[in-house]
């Protein structure tokens, strides 16, 4: 049985001692898990190293921690690959979830962070009007799209990864947002703009998102929370026009707007477009543009002196010499009442799609 | 080599050195570039939260014109974003036939259909670098070997994250690709906590503070580790941490002062061009001293 070595980061909030480093050998087949290591170090070694963890099979969401600083369910990482991975090839490193208080070695208070924002954004049905006679009637198909939120098992490792939430411990982040979503795309739910209002005006919200992908990358549960956060956004702009004071809605607006009008992005208008509502002269008025505008002045200015910015790049900015080509795509696709989608969660990965089953391999003898 | 080249909006914009330098390295690798001038805007993330088909039938527009490009190998990009971007509209209509079929439909008109090729690619300067070019002829190409330079890499969310999408199940190095090109060039690599984070440019206009505190913070990282300059394949991540510097330093309240190059100034560096032919006066953080050490290469 191959040999591995876990590097665990320990702590003990009672002795009064700093977070320290613990080294401990463990002999396991290779398609083990990293929990089942952990749990051997438990049973043989330590019995004190604290873990959170309960059905070992990725359901209930209980032992996430980070492996070689990467952000995953222990249960559901094989040993050899973690060992694959590790740092130059040595110890596999284990350390509580990030953006977490630690409680003790790798349990971390879920309660102070996970489940608190999760509260944050109403997390249950808000119907409109008196309840049916029986229960609601909703087609199958409306459900789909909330569908991959609902495969959300809570076990905080988005929570972990999030690096907006590393710089801002506000940010309502990955998780939360991707249940928010789970509610804002529920036909029954009867609060879907104030809801998406809430989540726009918040400064720590919707458009605190940095798009990293990391909460996708890290998701045992492929919820992809980035994406649901993006379909959050998609609503409130596009379905609720909602003109939220931190630019969400100018900057998305702004954007594509140039991109229709010149095909390539015209950076100088981003800027004044984005900090009012998406337009060129309109937007100046609205409330606080002018103010943000002479903030970002002085950045405008070192554009310039580095030689990056020439006045006349700023006001003028080439069309592409087929700009139709790119109207007419945003007319044709912009033009109809409904937005498509494709969501690959639900349709399957490339190629899985196209695979039909072979009729004549079933029928042959051989 | 001949490529279809998709420069983006960016470098043509407020990163002019980037588009310069990567003209005056190409002929150095024997990269012959032939520029989609008529292609559109990627959509960097924002066209895709706004509509899906849009995007998709956008990018798609730029792939069947890079698959037009007669003798070309591949497609190139020299912008992590533009990577990232176009490969999550890669991945659907690749995945789909109907899907893809409807979206070709739109440019029909255009006399322009995207098509499925598992042997067409669309790669960042990055990975061309390594899995194209390959390391022994960028090696042999070397004429200065970046000797006691200690660079930073900082590769870009797009470009790293999700793996999955971005073909890491077949080279799961790519997320190395940086810290090994800065070898190849001679230089040292700096390990340092931000090499794979975010700079924090998406939402510079919807939330400064958590932007300017993101770029802030890896700057001052890669300082802390004695890093001469960082280096990055994304003009965006270029703009928040050379352009907005001077303000992430505000918001980190430290002095930052570490220059950021694009990954073809380096490049050209190796391959024996000055700093002026690439652009390197152009950027807001000054990039003296690491042009001073460059020249006493030279000289040595």
């Amino acid at each position: 049985m191959p040999d591995y070595t876990l590097k665990v980061r320990r702590f003990d909030p009672d002795s009064g001692e700093a977070a320290y480093w613990q080294e401990f050998g463990v002999g396991l087949d290779p398609e083990r898990s990293v929990l089942d290591g952990i749990l051997q170090v438990k049973d043989d070694q330590d019995g004190s190293l604290a873990i959170r963890c309960s059905c070992r099979a990725a359901i209930c969401g209980s032992c996430g921690v980070r492996i070689n600083g990467k952000s995953a369910l222990a249960c559901n990482t094989r040993i050899s690959d973690a060992a694959a991975r590790s740092p130059g090839g040595g110890s596999i490193v284990v350390e509580p979830m990030g953006n977490m208080p630690v409680l003790k070695d790798l349990v971390v208070d879920m309660d102070a962070v996970h489940w608190k924002k999760v509260q944050r954004v109403v997390p249950w049905l808000l119907p409109e009007g008196d309840p049916p006679e029986r229960e609601y009637i909703v087609p199958a198909e409306a459900m789909i799209d909330v569908t991959q939120s609902m495969a959300c098992i809570h076990c905080g490792v988005c929570v972990s990864a999030c690096l907006s939430l590393e710089v801002d411990p506000e940010f309502i982040g990955p998780a939360a947002l991707a249940k928010a979503y789970r509610f804002v795309g529920d036909p029954r739910d009867g609060q879907t703009e104030e809801r998406l209002k809430d989540l726009a005006e918040d400064p720590h919200g919707i458009y605190d998102c940095t798009h990293c992908f990391a909460c996708i990358e890290v998701c045992p549960k492929d919820v992809a929370p980035m994406s649901q956060i993006m379909r959050l956004r998609r609503r409130a702009t596009g379905d609720y026009e909602i003109k939220d004071s931190n630019n969400g809605y100018g900057h998305e607006k702004g954007f594509t707007d140039i991109i229709e009008k010149w095909g390539t992005l015209h950076e100088a208008q981003l800027l004044p477009r984005s900090f009012g509502d998406g337009s060129m002269i309109k937007g100046q008025t609205e409330p606080g543009a002018v103010k943000q505008l002479v903030e970002s002045l002085p950045t405008a200015a070192r554009g310039l002196k580095a030689g990056k910015i020439s006045p006349r790049k700023a006001l003028l900015h080439p069309k592409l010499p087929d700009q139709k080509q790119v109207r007419r795509i945003f007319k044709t696709i912009e033009s109809k009442e409904e937005r498509l989608e494709l969501n690959l969660y639900i349709v399957g990965e490339l190629g899985e799609a196209e695979v039909e089953p072979e009729p004549d391999e079933e029928a042959s003898p051989s | 080599m001949k490529l279809a080249y998709w420069p983006g909006c960016v470098s043509r914009g407020f990163t002019p050195e980037l588009h310069g330098s990567m003209a005056a390295v190409a002929p150095k690798l024997d990269l012959e570039l032939v520029e989609l001038d008529r292609a559109n805007c990627c959509g960097a993330g924002v066209i895709a939260e706004h509509n899906q088909e849009l995007v998709d039938t956008l990018n798609a527009r730029t792939f069947a014109m890079a698959q037009q490009v007669d003798g070309a190998a591949g497609m190139m990009n020299i912008c992590s974003t533009c990577q990232g971007a176009q490969a999550e509209c890669k991945q659907r209509l690749d995945a789909d036939t109907a899907y893809r079929d409807h979206v070709n439909t739109t440019l029909e008109d255009e006399g322009l259909a995207y098509e499925q090729d598992g042997e067409w690619w669309n790669k960042n300067l990055l990975w061309l670098l390594v899995e194209e070019i390959g390391l022994p002829k960028l090696a042999e190409r070397v004429v200065r070997p970046l000797e006691g330079l200690k660079i930073a890499p900082f590769y870009g969310c797009y470009i790293v994250r999700p793996t999955k999408r971005l073909g890491y199940d077949e080279h799961p190095k790519r997320d190395r690709y940086l810290e090994i090109v800065i070898e190849t060039l001679g230089a040292e690599p700096v390990e340092y906590a931000g090499s794979h984070k975010c700079c924090g440019f998406p939402v510079i206009t919807m939330a400064r503070e958590t932007s300017l505190r993101q770029a802030g913070r890896h700057l001052a990282d890669a300082k802390d580790a004695d890093a001469d300059c960082l280096v990055t394949p994304c003009p965006l991540c270029h703009l928040n941490l050379d352009l907005q510097q001077p303000e992430a330093a505000k918001h980190v309240e430290r002095d930052l002062d570490i220059p950021v190059l694009h990954l073809p100034q380096l490049l050209g560096l190796a391959l024996g061009l000055e700093p002026k032919e690439l652009g390197m006066d152009k950027h807001v953080v000054a990039t003296r001293d690491v042009a001073r050490k460059v020249a006493q290469l030279a000289a040595a």
